[in-house]
């Protein structure tokens, strides 16, 4: 399909413009907020006590949502898109149920489950186990709002892929473990990743659930996003803003990092091919190079 | 189900770990939820559901986020289209962008647009020097709703757009259709069930959203009232049950536009594996 | 080719440190010490107080560990809306005192067995060793000419107040414009309600907290006024001094925030010295010095005095006088009451 130059341009305008005001804009102000008292005010905010625990936390969360999701996320998508099942859609629809849960009523969950209205709480109580209002609820809330991400990128690829190659690799006595390492890991390898970043994006930023389980101490129970609330509240704008900024720039980080390794995985003879006819399918490259 | 043997490995340790998952993550916290809220009875339920300032809270999330998903569907797709087809330059950081909204603390995102769209903001002075109210009004709802939706629509469509078969394309040209008819009959078909993927998740995703939209609502009873406001405001009275009351009805209907996506794609995939098998 | 070996490792380091940090997170569980064996203290606050409580907090520790020799002890302090932070104090958040907006707050806390009854009189002035009112923030040179609760039902006038149903400050704005009216019109139901209706019929923006509405009014420039405490109003007033100007109403509301020691909690962790000094010393000359530095009215009438600049006297009325107690008065926020119809079509 060759369109006219005048389309192409603009498409591209009305992409680039789009982005601009709905999230260049926004990003921009942020930025300018926080450097409105200058760059010293600026570092002050970022190594404060309670901003650097915040950020500990958060990471922790983080990490946490990942590495059980990936577990997660492989394994699902294994399941779906492998084998035939009754209530397979099911499976489907309910894995993506946290999209459809408001963050805050799937914070309340967790109080339900853990709280002390819940028939659970004399037993935690006895094991002195604190869950809500403490750092285990955090790491609940926060996989269970990023509970679908690497499962929603995994399913579409390895659907498209299907099952041959799997299939022939058993056939020749491969056992599970090597099927999914040489065969099946090569080909979702970018959407894995992509997965992941998507994952600790989101657990980066997660306000609403964490809102709700966090308690809200200073220094304890705060991640970054309460943190930045807590400042706002205070009226302490710049300073908040300034704390925003980390995430933002944290996810910058995490955002270059995918680029870095889908560069560094890239087939040497697909960047020969001009990236307008790039659509030849990446899998079938990365298959017959593996 | 166990019955049958599979040629590929792992059905039973796959099926254990997210069984285990689901009901660790998912469903024991769902299912505790539910009974809490089952203890307040049917009449009380019906109550806390019909009441006509939440049904009102209803709509207004049910129409701004459906607003917020059509503007989404409709600059998703040109976004991936740009990215996908076309070389230009800051293609790697627009490709980059487009996922930010996911870090961004809500809050932090409702702060940012509420400075922005206010009537003393940046772009708030040009809206309302034509009339438009674009913040602490419906519009400023959908504003914050398209910023938490803009990475779902575009990032399903961008894969598939990938792996479409230029053959087809060019075989088309060949018989001399034009771009439109390429686009509408070729093209189009195929970006359809990633669009509406796409579109079912910034939905769902805006009816329960609640951090970024507060700041720039204005939270006008029976005007800018959100559905997960009412729930705050009920959790705020100790009123558990009528929270919990309307939060199962935000996740029916969330559910379900999931649900009926899912089950149209499925009708989809098993159709076309039909033409194949043939 | 992917590099899977590498891989695996990341992952297998970041599944060590996930379980070590769960381990860490349940063992660090036991509230009542922190590592270094000091004993950790919980003050369950609201909004507004947080300047407030982390200089008092300073000023506390001192005293209790130089002046009465007491062993070290950290203490924390957790802020958020009022009625947010009982609810969290409920759900299970091991508050050692709570000092929150509302006494209904407190009630509610109390209700669920966590404190015990009477708690009102175990301190002196109704446990609240510290009140607030109810004024007017408008912009500079007064524009709109507002001097009474009467000025706000005039077409003309935008107002910005947060939400009665979501922010327990907003409940003393709500319940100061419901005496006045019913003042001005002797009682008469149907009057007072159009009066009320009038005066949120106004509200452009009902933001869910006090802070927040602050900041509409503040920061976007929302609104010809502000119903607000007059702490956050004198707040405001300090950071601008040139934009801002209070205007106190003829007749306003006498707000007492309440504090309470959380019974339950401070028996199991041993903390009730402390949680007891620790609202005591908030009588003190030294805490309503801090009180009243933080735009609190301080009970102390020399302390007051000395103040008296910036607390300008007016007449005031308390919940108990005019509605019968915090039960009655939050009547009007439960689902149908008067606040509800107002927005009844």
């Amino acid at each position: 399909m060759r369109e006219p130059i005048w389309l192409k341009r603009t498409l591209i305008f009305l992409a680039a413009s789009f982005l601009f005001v709905m999230l260049i804009m926004p990003l921009l102000l942020v930025a300018k907020e926080a450097l409105s008292k200058g760059v010293d005010f600026y570092f002050k905010a970022l190594t404060d006590e309670f901003a650097l625990k915040a950020l500990y936390l958060t990471i922790e969360a983080t990490i946490s949502a990942v590495v059980l999701n990936t577990i997660f996320g492989l394994a699902s998508a294994w399941l779906l898109t492998k084998f035939d099942f009754r209530g397979k859609t099911f499976l489907g629809s309910l894995i993506d149920l946290p999209f459809a849960i408001s963050p805050v009523i799937a914070g309340l969950f967790f109080i339900m489950l853990f709280g002390r209205l819940s028939p659970l709480y004399p037993l935690l109580q006895e094991y002195d186990v604190a869950i809500v209002f403490a750092v285990p609820a955090i790491i609940l809330a926060t996989v269970f709002v990023t509970f679908p991400f690497i499962t929603r990128e995994l399913v579409p690829v390895m659907e498209n892929q299907g099952r041959s190659e799997e299939e022939a690799a058993a056939t020749m006595g491969a056992n599970g473990w090597t099927i999914f390492r040489r065969v099946t890991l090569p080909n979702i390898k970018w959407a894995l990743g992509y997965g992941i970043i998507l994952c600790s994006a989101r657990a980066l930023g997660e306000f609403g659930a964490v809102s709700v389980v966090s308690g809200h101490i200073r220094g304890k129970t705060n991640t970054l996003p309460l943190h930045i609330e807590i400042l706002y509240n205070e009226y302490n704008f710049t300073a908040a803003f300034a704390v925003a900024s980390v995430l933002v720039f944290l996810a910058i980080i995490v955002l270059i990092l995918r680029n870095l390794v889908e560069r560094a995985n890239k087939n040497p003879v697909e960047e020969e091919i001009p990236t307008d006819d790039k659509n030849s399918s990446e899998l079938k490259a990365g298959v017959a190079h593996g | 189900m166990f019955g049958k043997s599979d040629v590929i490995p792992g059905r039973r340790l796959t099926l254990g770990i997210t069984l285990t998952f689901v009901s660790l993550f998912l469903f024991i916290p769902l299912a505790s939820f539910v009974l809490f809220a089952s203890g307040m009875g049917l009449e009380k339920f019906f109550a806390a559901v019909t009441d006509w300032r939440n049904v009102h809270a209803y709509g207004v999330s049910f129409f701004c986020a459906l607003a917020a998903g059509l503007i989404n569907s409709l600059f998703g797709l040109i976004i991936a289209w740009v990215l996908v087809r076309y070389d230009f330059r800051g293609k790697k950081i627009m490709d980059a962008l487009i996922d930010l909204p996911f870090a961004l603390p809500t809050a932090v995102a409702g702060i940012a647009l509420t400075t922005l769209y206010a009537q003393n903001g940046l772009l708030g002075k040009f809206f309302y020097s034509v009339g438009i109210e674009s913040a602490f009004s419906p519009m400023g709802i959908t504003i914050a709703l398209i910023f938490v939706g803009i990475p779902f629509v575009a990032r399903s469509v961008q894969p598939v757009l990938k792996e479409l078969d230029p053959q087809l394309e060019e075989a088309a040209n060949l018989f001399g259709a034009g771009n439109w008819t390429i686009f509408s009959k070729i093209i189009f078909p195929e970006l359809l069930p990633p669009l509406l993927t796409g579109f079912a998740l910034a939905f769902a995703r805006g009816i329960g959203e609640y951090g970024s939209v507060v700041f720039i609502a204005g939270n006008m009873p029976y005007e800018t009232e959100i559905a997960p406001l009412m729930i705050m405001t009920k959790l705020e009275q100790f009123d558990y049950q009528s929270a919990a009351a309307i939060a199962i009805v935000m996740m029916i209907l969330s559910l379900s536009i999931l649900l009926g996506i899912h089950g149209w794609q499925s009708r989809q995939l098993k159709r076309i594996g039909g033409v194949v098998g043939a | 080719m992917f590099k899977f070996k590498k891989w695996a490792k990341v992952f297998l380091t970041a599944g060590l440190i996930f379980s070590a940090s769960v381990i860490s997170g349940c063992g660090g569980s036991d509230s009542a010490t922190t590592s270094d064996g000091k004993k950790e203290f919980l003050n369950v606050s609201y909004d507004p107080t947080r300047e407030l409580y982390a200089a008092y907090n300073e000023k506390f520790h001192e005293h209790w560990t130089k002046e009465l020799g007491k062993s070290d002890v950290t203490l924390t302090q957790s802020h958020g809306g009022s009625g947010k932070q009982a609810r969290a104090v409920i759900e299970g958040l091991e508050a050692d005192v709570v000092t929150l907006a509302l006494a209904y707050d407190v009630i509610e806390i109390k209700n669920a067995g966590l404190i015990q009854d009477g708690w009102q009189n175990e301190f002196p002035d109704n446990s609240s060793p510290y009140t607030s009112t109810i004024v007017f923030l408008v912009r500079k040179g007064n524009p709109k000419n507002i001097r009474d609760w009467d000025d706000l039902i005039r077409d003309d006038v935008d107002i910005i107040t947060p939400n009665p149903k979501t922010s327990g400050g907003a409940q003393w704005n709500y319940l100061a414009a419901w005496e006045f009216a019913k003042r001005k019109f002797n009682g008469d139901e149907s009057q007072i309600r159009d009066f009320m209706k009038k005066l949120f019929g106004n509200v452009v923006v009902l933001d869910s907290g006090a802070r927040g509405a602050t900041t509409s009014f503040v920061q976007r420039g929302q609104g010809d006024v502000l119903i607000a405490w007059e702490n956050e109003a004198l707040l405001s007033k300090k950071g601008a001094p040139d934009d801002y100007e209070i205007v106190t109403p003829s007749l306003s509301i006498l707000a007492e925030p309440s504090v309470a020691v959380v019974d339950k909690i401070v028996d199991k962790k041993g903390t009730r010295e402390l949680a007891e000094e620790y609202i005591r010393y908030l009588y003190s000359p030294a805490g309503q010095e801090i009180a009243a530095q933080n735009f609190y009215r301080p009970r102390d009438k020399e302390i007051l005095a000395k103040y008296a600049d910036t607390f300008k006297p007016l007449t005031l009325f308390t919940i108990d006088e005019a509605f019968g107690g915090w039960v009655k008065a939050h009547e009007h926020f439960t689902d149908g009451g008067s606040f509800d119809r107002i927005y009844q079509k």
